[in-house]
């Protein structure tokens, strides 16, 4: 076992975790330890664009934007927190230019800027040009400047660390930051890494669905890794589903596309939307587009030799634009389905995409072990936390402006902390609980297989706590997941070596997974009312009066199967907008 | 202007068949040398190569190694060689490898750690040394600085690189000169030093001159029908070695 010491470390080199190295490796010695190359993360799969204010190229406000912020959440968004991000979201633009992201640019020079689903002029007027954008590789190129200012700056990275525990040491009955764990990919060896404070940007958990855009590794290590530690999970019941995934993949074709002019049509050509959002159309917000397009389905309009599937279609849109504002997802039609966007219509079904929820901070991003205790020296930014600028729905576009602007603060508000205060001291054995968590997978006799576990857990999660959940389809999934959880103690681990064991990960991120679905389901179970991406067709309204506050998951203490999680309920921060019905 | 509706006929349901993968196998902790084994595994026509080899770890033998993160052909996980071409696994479907046997193997030119697995060090370091960064003089604007469309249209092609290093190891020249820099940090060059907001690409081009910079380039376009982004790498380093020749961006 090594010892490394460090004031900062950061946990996770996507999006949000670079852009806090940024400012933290220049104020404190920093380290980020990340169990991908940081280049692979999946900030680089956004596609459509980042929404600031910059007024390019029709009148804007940040508080406009901060109003579609708030309603596009309907309702559950801490205003607070909403109004800091998009009022700098616009230096959190012209930062990246500066740093050399390639957008793509007015006739002016200047950033150009497209519509996007729920942004809107006015207070909902008409759809607005807010989102600047590099054709439809947005993330890509955030991520590749991020890289690039990092090789700059000489951020120190351990690649392929596996971060799996957080030690947390207790001094006059408070919790406090001591450091993390981590696996090494490459050898084996366990690393403790003793550091002031510690920033977690380790991105979401779409791998607890089948039909997903998110990448085969976010598996929620961060939100499961702190809520073992006895830290609360805040709103895990309201994960969104991305209306246009590719039918039966679930890879991404951007909501640029529809910002384009792409239109959703059923098997009869209807372009349905205008049924459900007489205003704005197919730019409706994401879960509004995702149940259209289900109740589509399930009426028996939709397409295809199942009828379970609703078209995109822009074919009426000229070639040349096509290929020069959405050029990968034309190509990921064409390679994974066949089919050309231009001449063809595309194939599309709701995929599961992005969390609302996550570990709860307070909007300086400091991790919070209950509604107001802050947990000292512990920082968390980007899709792995819950400020909670997205409330029950994220408009497209926030999350490239969160991890940007949350993890900036983080980086700041992290390395200021270990520049005012001293290590905690380590425990006896910092990294007991991780050795006997490899030890004991690798050991396992049973003959539970980790692929087939997370089949049947993907399986029910499609089916049972989706798009629209009900009591009965909801209770279905726990019972399953629990039966999941008792294989799970079973497994088997194939690989015995030391060496890249990715087997041995899987298996400790399928353990993640288990507990981050049991969250969800739970929250979702608990939450007996719709609203934004938590759809309970036995509970169709909004109910302000019982549910106008955010859930707080915590996990009741037990040994593996045996534990539980309790609910809590934590005040939704309001400023400036009182609820209104949400319509477009 | 308005689509046809029914535009294709429903498909056909396509059934799976049984493939043969014959993987080259290296377990650092066993092995001496790396071996083929052979597997068979039912996948549909569609299924990407990296299905299959997922299938094979999840079903068959937990000790497969290979990387894989986006699924779809953004992270540059997955570059392998595969029926001797170097693709993303992700990326390449079952029904374009023909009918026959599928081999599988990993980079060539990087040090094997494990299976499928390389050691990516030396790669990320010649990207490093080229000052893959915007680098400007002058003072900072207090907004965006200024690009025309066309101005940014000269270097696309190379900001569309994932680092997936299919053009570095498919080239014969860094298979024996491991010295050479290699396309991909070539291409991550290129595109900064025809970037008109760059300063720095005097220094760049001096780097590039060094010996073991472009003029090693022997123009095979291997790293061209290698790249899956569809960058034409081999073009880019024609350009990057005119400027050196004329000193003019
Ligand atoms: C296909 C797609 C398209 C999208 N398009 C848009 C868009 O157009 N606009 C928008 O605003 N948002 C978009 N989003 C959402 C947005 O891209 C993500 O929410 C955001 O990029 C998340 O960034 P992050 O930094 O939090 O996490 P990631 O970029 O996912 O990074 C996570 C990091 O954590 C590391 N990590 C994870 N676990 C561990 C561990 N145990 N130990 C060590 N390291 C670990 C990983 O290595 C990685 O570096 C899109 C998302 C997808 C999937
Ligand atoms: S140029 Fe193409 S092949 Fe080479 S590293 Fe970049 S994406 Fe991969
Ligand atoms: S897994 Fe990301 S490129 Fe293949």
């Amino acid at each position: 076992m090594q010892t490394h010491r460090f004031d900062v470390v950061i946990v996770g080199a996507g999006g949000a975790g670079m852009r806090a190295a940024l400012e933290s490796t220049k104020r404190a010695r920093t380290a980020v330890l990340t169990k991908l190359y940081p280049t692979r993360s999946h900030t680089g799969a956004a596609q459509g664009g980042m929404c600031a204010a910059l007024a390019n190229v029709e009148e804007d406000n940040w508080e406009w934007h901060t109003f579609d912020t708030v309603k596009g959440g309907d309702y559950l968004v801490d205003q607070d927190a909403a109004e800091i991000m998009c009022k700098e979201a616009i230096d959190a633009v012209i930062d990246l230019e500066k740093m050399g992201l390639p957008f793509n640019r007015t006739p002016e020079g200047r950033i150009d800027q497209r519509r996007f689903g729920g942004h809107t002029r006015n207070h909902g007027e008409a759809a607005v040009r807010r989102s600047c954008y590099a054709a439809d590789r947005t993330g890509h190129m955030i991520l590749q400047t991020l890289y690039q200012n990092c090789v700059k700056e000489g951020v120190e990275f351990y690649n392929e660390f596996y971060v799996l525990d957080l030690i947390l040491v207790e001094r006059d009955g408070r919790k406090e930051t001591a450091g993390v764990v981590a696996y090494e990919l490459a050898t084996g060896a366990i690393h403790v890494f003793h550091a002031k404070a510690v920033i977690f940007a380790t991105g979401g958990y779409g791998k607890v669905w089948k039909t997903t855009s998110n990448a085969h590794t976010l598996t929620g290590d961060g939100m499961a890794i702190a809520y073992r530690r006895g830290l609360p999970l805040e709103d895990m019941e309201f994960y969104q589903f991305h209306p246009t995934g590719l039918a039966g993949l679930g890879v991404l074709l951007t909501e640029g596309a529809r910002g384009e002019g792409g239109i959703l049509r059923n098997a009869s050509g209807e372009r349905f939307m205008e049924r459900v959002a007489p205003t704005i159309k197919d730019l409706a917000p994401r879960d509004m587009v995702a149940r259209a397009m289900v109740a589509e389905v399930r009426e028996g309009r939709g397409a295809g030799p199942d009828k379970d599937y609703v078209y995109l279609d822009l074919t009426h849109l000229p070639k040349e634009q096509i290929e020069a504002k959405l050029p990968d997802i034309t190509e990921f039609a064409r390679t994974y389905l066949g089919v050309d966007p231009v001449t063809e219509l595309v194939p599309v079904f709701p995929t599961a995409h992005y969390a609302m929820g996550g570990i709860p901070t307070n909007v300086e991003t400091e991790v919070l072990s209950d509604n107001d205790t802050v947990v000292p020296g512990l920082y968390a930014a980007g899709e792995v936390a819950c400020v909670s600028v997205h409330g029950a729905n994220r408009l497209g576009t926030n999350s490239l402006l969160d991890i940007n602007v949350f993890g900036r603060r983080a980086g700041i508000a992290a390395a200021d902390f270990a520049n005012s205060h001293d290590f905690a001291p380590l425990p006896e054995d910092p990294a007991a609980y991780t050795i006997s968590l490899v030890e004991g997978l690798r050991s396992g006799a049973g003959g539970e297989r980790v692929a087939a576990i997370r089949r049947d857990l993907q399986q029910t999660m499609d089916l049972n706590a989706q798009v629209y959940r009900t009591e009965a389809t909801l209770k279905e999934a726990f019972t399953d997941i629990q039966e999941l959880r008792r294989r799970y103690r079973h497994i088997a681990v194939q690989d015995k070596g030391a060496r890249y064991n990715t087997d041995l990960l899987e298996a400790i991120e399928l353990g993640f997974l288990l507990d981050l679905a049991e969250v969800t389901v739970v929250g979702a179970l608990e939450r007996k009312e719709s609203r934004g991406g938590h759809a309970r067709e036995d509970y169709p309204g909004r109910d302000d009066v019982n549910y106008m506050r955010h859930t707080m998951a915590y996990r009741i203490p037990g040994a593996g199967d045996e534990s539980g999680v309790r609910i809590d309920y934590k005040p939704v921060t309001i400023t400036r907008y009182q609820p209104m019905e949400r319509k477009y | 202007m308005t689509a046809t509706l029914e535009p294709t006929e429903a498909p056909a349901r396509i059934e799976p068949r049984d493939v043969t993968f014959k993987i080259r196998r290296f377990i650092p902790e066993t092995d001496d040398d790396p071996h083929w084994e052979e597997y068979v595994v039912s996948a549909y026509p569609t299924d990407r190569v990296l299905d299959a080899l997922m299938k094979i770890k999840g079903e068959q033998d937990g000790t497969l190694t290979f990387r894989r993160s986006c699924g779809h052909g953004i992270c540059g996980s997955d570059a392998m060689r595969i029926n001797g071409r170097n693709r993303l696994a992700c990326k390449t479907l079952i029904k374009d490898l023909g009918t026959g046997e599928i081999t599988v193997e990993a980079i060539k030119g990087l040090p094997l750690e494990k299976d499928l697995v390389v050691d990516m060090e030396p790669f990320f370091a010649a990207y490093r040394a080229v000052k893959p960064f915007l680098i400007t003089d002058g003072h900072e604007p207090t907004k965006e600085r200024l690009q025309s469309a066309e101005e940014r249209a000269v270097f696309d092609d190379t900001t569309k690189c994932i680092l997936c290093a299919a053009c570095t190891t498919s080239c014969p020249v860094f298979w024996t000169d491991e010295q050479y820099f290699g396309p991909a940090a070539i291409v991550a060059a290129h595109r900064f030093i025809f970037d008109s907001r760059d300063a720095g690409a005097e220094a760049r081009l001096e780097i590039l001159n060094e010996k073991e910079g472009v003029w090693r380039c022997r123009t095979t376009f291997n790293c061209t029908d290698a790249c899956p982004r569809g960058i034409e790498v081999t073009k880019a380093i024609q350009q990057v070695k005119r400027a050196l020749i004329f000193r003019r961006v």
